[in-house]
């Protein structure tokens, strides 16, 4: 039978690779709930054995449910009709299977109907559900929503809507986007208010929004009249019942199975999550950076499909007498495409074990406070992981969905004209890559966010323990150009903050965070090439090209590339 | 009512995914080189048994006769919902033909008390006999329903059902109990449920739990048993000497069906008659198509 999880060996080997015991230590709290819950692990083995078991159910969900369907799915689409949203029969299918398997509550404490699984091992669920059906993700991949209820709700919210989700009773949507606020959510308009019973009501439009017709959403709306900024914003929640109204679905490039609903509200009864005024500045940032890591591994299944497709491809198709595959030019993609692949793999799950860690470390504080005992010693590393996290989670979205587009784009090249037909699936893959390095948050708006931890140099330590390290045989060379790179890094960003020139930096940031994400996924596989001799190969290539665009980089930033901005009137004709 | 059903299972090679390893150079199959699987239409009989627990109530046990390596159907079985697994396995009872394998699993079932169902795929996809469920039946002195497509109504002592023929399909009643073989089309089995996974992974056999020992001295089989059964990780093993049976009509010695001889065949097209698109050549058609009985 067809696995999505046992037949991708780089897959596998990123699931070997994972160093999650800290993680679920904390998470576990001593394995103290195995007597409660016969499905509960016992020690650190026996839960990544469940994982391991959880993830081949995923596998062949996505491999046996959900593949099959992915074309009939973007041909038929959500459908809206008579105020109703009603998902691809492939869609309702796959949702069935999912929530039958019990995997809709994958984060989520057991108490509440959930697994307690980590996020990294959500992110490779995600992974190989976008393999399969990349508009799938957008209603499998929303469970950081109930992460965010359980997060700042209060217990009485937990237990109201935890389980609903968890069973798959429940989908949900985070309605946050607005047609005047998009990027820029400081400017959301939508009206919360009190009645006169002291009960919260929601007023006003929210579009974009992916699953709207869910039952349970999460709204931002602005709860304190006659604010403008995002500190008079706050988070609700609301059910999706005749208070709130789907206006519209919108038609699409990509993602057909996905619903993206216009929503009106009319005065929905509602409760506030967590505390007034924090719903932007703190759980919507918290919200969108899970998302965006969610993105990233739709991202990057989506570019496994296309490689896949690409690959099989190269290797049937005959022409001048032989497969294209022969041909040097179509092996050379095939390679640049795998090793962005296997690259992108390693940053994403690199990225998900720093957050996860980050998250633990906070329950742990939390927990040590509640004990009275010390935490500065859990604190200072919990601060440690926050930046790192806060560094990581955009740069690995930047990267991955980015790539996911050069890699359909290639594996649609591969196939000449006939990948342009809408026949074969990688059509349909390079139409869903495009949405990925636009929603929660577009590229550009990735390197605002990660340039500030590049700015600070927030790896340095771990650049510089690296380089300390002794590699052997070919590995040496490469770890020598990684210090070359950082050479040409520093020598940049000492350029860029001497310039001082707001603007400038503005732009030169997506150079830096390129050179700063190249430099680290080219320790990430320096680490694993040590490991595994194929990955030699994998991390030669890498790091190779890497040095290339990193020199490019640099020279763009010291040759004053960017200058010609001041004169942009001149140059940008109407 | 609470119906007490139970389920035929089997492990079988994964005759679908035949590559070129596989085949034996005198034609025979090496099945160390296939993976093992879940026997499909018996993967959707459980299933049928499942939603008739669902909308009924009752209780499902899924038995296997095999080899100990198939107690992992039997685990499978428990992630997808059944309550109760059990493993019929010895030696003796290796080598048997339909006859006998029906033989032992008529003779299990009665040891395993009353029951009101017996579902079984409608074959495997090993021998594709289709012969060991309705075998089973006739030893048990019940009615069965083969070709199972839906279950349409239950009550307390029938069960009608709609069931596929040739060109159709019909409505029949039986009486409980009765047996059951199901058609793969009847339904999508239920995926594996994450926490049923997790839970029953480690559920054990005799045997299985015997082989821990071996590899752990601090380990007692008895107290192990104990604990596993505490549990309900326990997964009981019937042998010979468990059963009522005549060893003379179990395994080889009870299979009258002997393989003479295995040949390779490869299907080949050497004739082909042209039918041009008028007329003529669809009156052709018709009378070929009724010379070799494929019409009428």
């Amino acid at each position: 039978m067809a696995n999505f999880f046992t037949d991708n060996k780089d897959l596998l080997f990123q699931f070997e690779q994972l160093n999650l015991q800290e993680v679920v230590d904390i998470a576990e709290n001593n394995y103290k709930e195995k007597d409660e819950y016969n499905f509960a692990p016992q020690d650190y083995q026996d839960a990544v054995d469940n994982y391991r078991k959880v993830l081949e159910i995923v596998g062949d969900i996505a491999a046996n449910i959900v593949a099959p369907n992915a074309s009939a799915v973007d041909e038929e689409g959500a459908r809206f009709e008579n105020g109703k949203v009603t998902y691809a029969k492939g869609t309702q299918l796959a949702l069935d299977y999912l929530s039958r398997a019990e995997l809709m509550g994958f984060t989520l404490p057991r108490k509440y109907g959930g697994l307690n699984i980590p996020k990294t091992l959500y992110m490779m669920a995600i992974e190989m559900i976008s393999r399969a059906d990349a508009s799938l993700m957008n209603i499998f991949g929303l469970q950081d929503i109930s992460e965010t209820i359980y997060k700042y709700g209060n217990e009485e919210q937990r237990q109201e809507f935890l389980p609903q989700f968890a069973s798959g009773e429940a989908t949900g949507a985070m309605a946050l986007t607005e047609p005047d606020a998009g990027s820029d959510l400081q400017s959301v308009k939508l009206q919360a208010y009190q009645d006169k019973n002291g009960q919260w009501r929601l007023r006003g439009v929210k579009r974009f929004i992916t699953n709207g017709n869910g039952k349970i959403l999460l709204v931002l709306a602005r709860s304190e009249a006659g604010t403008r900024d995002g500190r008079g914003l706050s988070m609700f929640v609301c059910y999706g019942d005749e208070h709130v109204k789907v206006r519209r679905i919108e038609n699409k490039l990509g993602i057909h199975g996905s619903p993206t609903c216009e929503l009106q509200f009319n005065d929905a009864p509602a409760q506030l999550v967590g505390k007034r005024r924090f719903g932007l500045i703190k759980y919507v940032m918290d919200l969108m950076n899970g998302a965006r890591l969610a993105v990233s591994a739709q991202a990057l299944g989506i570019s496994q499909a296309a490689y896949d497709e690409a690959l099989n491809y190269a290797k049937a198709r005959e022409q001048f007498g032989k497969a294209i595959y022969n041909i040097p030019a179509v092996t050379n993609m095939l390679i640049d495409m795998r090793v962005r692949l296997e690259s992108d793999r390693s940053l994403l799950y690199a990225t998900s074990q720093w957050v996860d860690l980050r998250d633990r470390l906070e329950e742990k504080v939390a927990k040590l406070k509640a004990e009275g005992k010390d935490t500065s010693e859990t604190r200072a590393r919990l601060k440690e992981t926050i930046k790192i996290s806060d560094l990581l989670t955009p740069m690995t979205k930047y990267f991955l969905t980015e790539h996911a587009n050069k890699i359909t784009y290639d594996a649609l090249q591969i196939h000449g004209g006939t990948g342009y037909m809408r026949e074969f699936n990688v059509e349909r893959l390079a139409r869903d890559a495009r949405i990925t390095n636009i929603y929660e948050g577009t590229s550009q708006l990735q390197i605002v966010a990660a340039i500030g931890g590049v700015l600070n140099d927030i790896l340095k330590d771990f650049f510089e323990e690296k380089a300390k390290k002794q590699y052997k045989g070919i590995l040496v060379q490469l770890a020598d150009h990684l210090k070359e790179m950082r050479e040409m890094f520093l020598d940049a960003l000492t350029y860029v903050i001497d310039k001082d020139d707001k603007y400038f930096q503005d732009v030169a940031a997506k150079e830096l965070v390129e050179m700063y994400g190249y430099i680290y996924v080219g320790y990430l596989l320096l680490d694993e090439a040590e490991k595994n001799s194929r990955k030699i190969f994998i991390a030669k290539r890498y790091i190779l090209s890497a040095m290339a665009n990193c020199r490019r980089n640099g020279t763009a930033i010291k040759n004053e590339q960017f200058s010609d901005l001041y004169h942009a009137d001149e140059i940008l004709l109407p | 009512m609470s119906y007490k059903i139970v389920v035929l299972v089997k492990q079988v090679p994964d005759t679908a995914n035949i590559s070129g390893e596989v085949m034996k150079p005198d034609g025979t199959v090496n099945r160390a080189m296939l993976p093992a699987i879940f026997n499909p239409e018996d993967r959707v009989a459980l299933e049928l048994a499942l939603q008739v627990k669902d909308r009924y109530g009752g209780t499902v046990k899924a038995i296997t006769m095999g080899p100990p390596k198939a107690s992992e159907v039997l685990r499978e079985c428990l992630y997808m919902g059944a309550d109760e697994t059990v493993l019929i396995s010895d030696r003796k009872f290796a080598g048997a033909d339909t006859l006998a394998t029906s033989y032992v699993l008529s003779e299990a079932l009665k040891k395993l008390g009353k029951f009101d169902l017996v579902f079984a795929g409608r074959q495997a996809i090993d021998g594709d006999t289709a012969q060991v469920g309705p075998q089973t039946a006739e030893k048990l002195g019940i009615p069965q329903i083969t070709y199972a497509e839906q279950i349409l109504n239950l009550t307390d002592n029938t069960i009608s059902v709609k069931r596929k023929i040739d060109g159709g399909h019909e409505i029949v009643q039986g009486k409980l109990p009765l047996l059951l073989t199901v058609i793969k089309d009847a339904a999508i089995p239920r995926p594996f449920r994450a926490k049923r996974v997790m839970a029953y992974k480690n559920a054990c056999t005799l045997l299985e739990l015997e082989k821990m020992v071996e590899s752990n001295s601090l380990l007692y089989v008895d107290t192990l048993k104990e604990e596993y059964e505490s549990k309900g990780l326990f997964i009981p093993t019937l042998t010979m000497d468990d059963l009522d049976v005549d060893p003379a009509r179990c395994g080889l010695a009870g299979s009258p069906t002997k393989v003479h001889k295995v040949e390779s065949v490869v299907l080949a097209s050497n004739e082909h008659i042209r039918i041009e698109p008028n007329k003529e050549g669809l009156s052709l058609l018709i009378d070929k198509l009724l010379e070799d009985h494929t019409l009428g």
